[in-house]
């Protein structure tokens, strides 16, 4: 699984980050991206939905944000 | 055209957008959406760093639109080729440090770039003429088709019948009958359109899409530009324009100090790059220093920075300075804080 370290990056930076990995990567791959701005908890599944992407765990620990998506 | 045709839509996440994109999909077009970020960008920053603002809705309104009308949206980060469009803007500024036309003029060209790589056929806006001062009145909207180099692959379907007919209309791959002719400052044909097609909840960007139209950020970015002597900047400079209060006590250092715990913690991220200060006698904000101390500025820095914490009416209050570039444990100061009026209203950028 590939991890992006997106600490400190602000909406919409986190979004451009995982977007330039997934059009690197096939169907399948999971990519874990690590944030601080707690607006991915809904900008990454709203892009996710629109590119048929799926969000498959999303969580907050330590005033992190954790979330995997799969690529589909 | 016997393929289906295919359209990039450039996405602000306001409603004339939307609309335009409304428009060509319901004729059958497959559009996908394009939103590019500049730094600039007025969606959820600062609702990300303030606490305050914690509890306000936090969504990208660009996404929020491609998902209501079910397309893709590409954002792309424009911050690096951006830098030369607001340094050097071929038609000057608008009110503020907003350069708008050569804006627009650089988001089509990106766009068209983009329709030739992934093999798309023409590009949509949702300009409408004669709606914004700058950019959009009928004379500039040919200047924005041409200098982009789209031409006559730009259409804006909320105008089109103003305006002259485009390939993809000539072409019939969209029917010009089904597109409109709104014209000028009045947002309600916008609002009776996006009434009939069940859309409310739609963001409304107060001024415009981005913090360059907005007085105070562009007087801050005035002053940064000022006193480094040139205009170039890093994302982060344009970041911490939009955190904090700003106070320059002397021309050669600014001081950028939180307002709340939300603007600390992000702050906090910076204290590597930046020479920066907090009272450590009592609770209060952390600074960040811009430019260079010189002798008797960090008594100064101190004194000031005393003032906006608890212990701001105290005799003496202890700031911890640490500068920049060096490892070691920071310095103590211990000083009396500043009193309120002598805190210059010249010192806010
Ligand atoms: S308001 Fe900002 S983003 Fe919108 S056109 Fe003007 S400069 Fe560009």
């Amino acid at each position: 699984m590939k991890e992006i370290d997106a600490r400190r990056l602000l909406c919409p930076m986190p979004v451009i980050r995982l977007q330039e990995a997934a059009c690197q990567m096939p169907p399948g791959e999971e990519i874990k991206m690590i944030c601080t701005d707690p607006g991915v908890m809904s900008d990454i599944p709203a892009w996710c939905k629109v590119h048929g992407h799926r969000v498959v765990q999303a969580e907050e620990t330590h005033g992190e944000y954790h979330l995997v998506v799969r690529l589909q | 055209m016997k393929k289906q045709p295919k359209a990039v839509s450039l996405i602000s996440g306001g409603l004339d957008s939307m609309l335009a994109t409304k428009l060509i999909l319901d004729q059958g077009v497959h559009v996908e959406g394009i939103n590019f970020f500049t730094g600039f960008c007025v969606e959820g920053h600062t609702h990300a760093i303030r606490q305050k603002d914690k509890d306000k809705k936090k969504r990208n309104n660009a996404l929020w639109v491609a998902e209501q009308l079910g397309i893709k949206l590409h954002i792309i980060d424009v911050v690096e080729p951006y830098k030369e469009v607001l340094i050097n803007p071929k038609h000057g500024y608008g009110a503020h440090l907003n350069p708008c036309l050569d804006c627009k003029v650089f988001m089509v060209r990106q766009a068209y770039e983009w329709i030739h790589k992934h093999d798309f056929d023409f590009i949509i806006t949702g300009e409408v003429v004669g709606q914004r001062p700058m950019s959009q009145r009928k004379q500039i909207m040919p200047v924005v088709a041409r200098e982009s180099g789209a031409e006559t692959l730009l259409v804006r379907p909320l105008s089109a019948k103003n305006l002259p007919v485009t390939k993809p209309e000539a072409e019939g791959w969209i029917d010009r009958e089904k597109l409109h002719g709104i014209s000028g400052r009045t947002r309600k044909p916008q609002i009776a359109l996006a009434q009939q097609y069940g859309i409310d909840d739609f963001a409304q960007p107060a001024g415009g899409c981005c913090f360059l139209t907005d007085r105070s950020y562009s007087k801050k970015l005035g002053d940064l530009w000022g006193h480094r002597g040139h205009k170039d900047y890093e994302l982060d400079d344009i970041m911490l324009l939009k955190v904090g209060r700003h106070l320059r006590p002397k021309a050669n250092f600014k001081m950028i100090i939180g307002r709340e715990e939300g603007e600390n913690n992000f702050m906090e991220g910076y204290k590597r790059e930046f020479t920066h200060m907090k009272t450590v006698s009592h609770a209060g904000p952390l600074a960040l220093v811009d430019g260079t101390l010189e002798a008797g500025d960090a008594q100064l820095a101190a004194r000031i920075l005393a003032r906006f914490s608890q212990g701001k009416e105290e005799k003496r209050v202890d700031v911890v300075l640490h500068h920049k570039d060096t490892a070691a444990e920071g310095k103590v100061i211990s000083v009396e804080p500043m009193r309120e009026q002598d805190v210059s209203k010249d010192w806010y950028v």
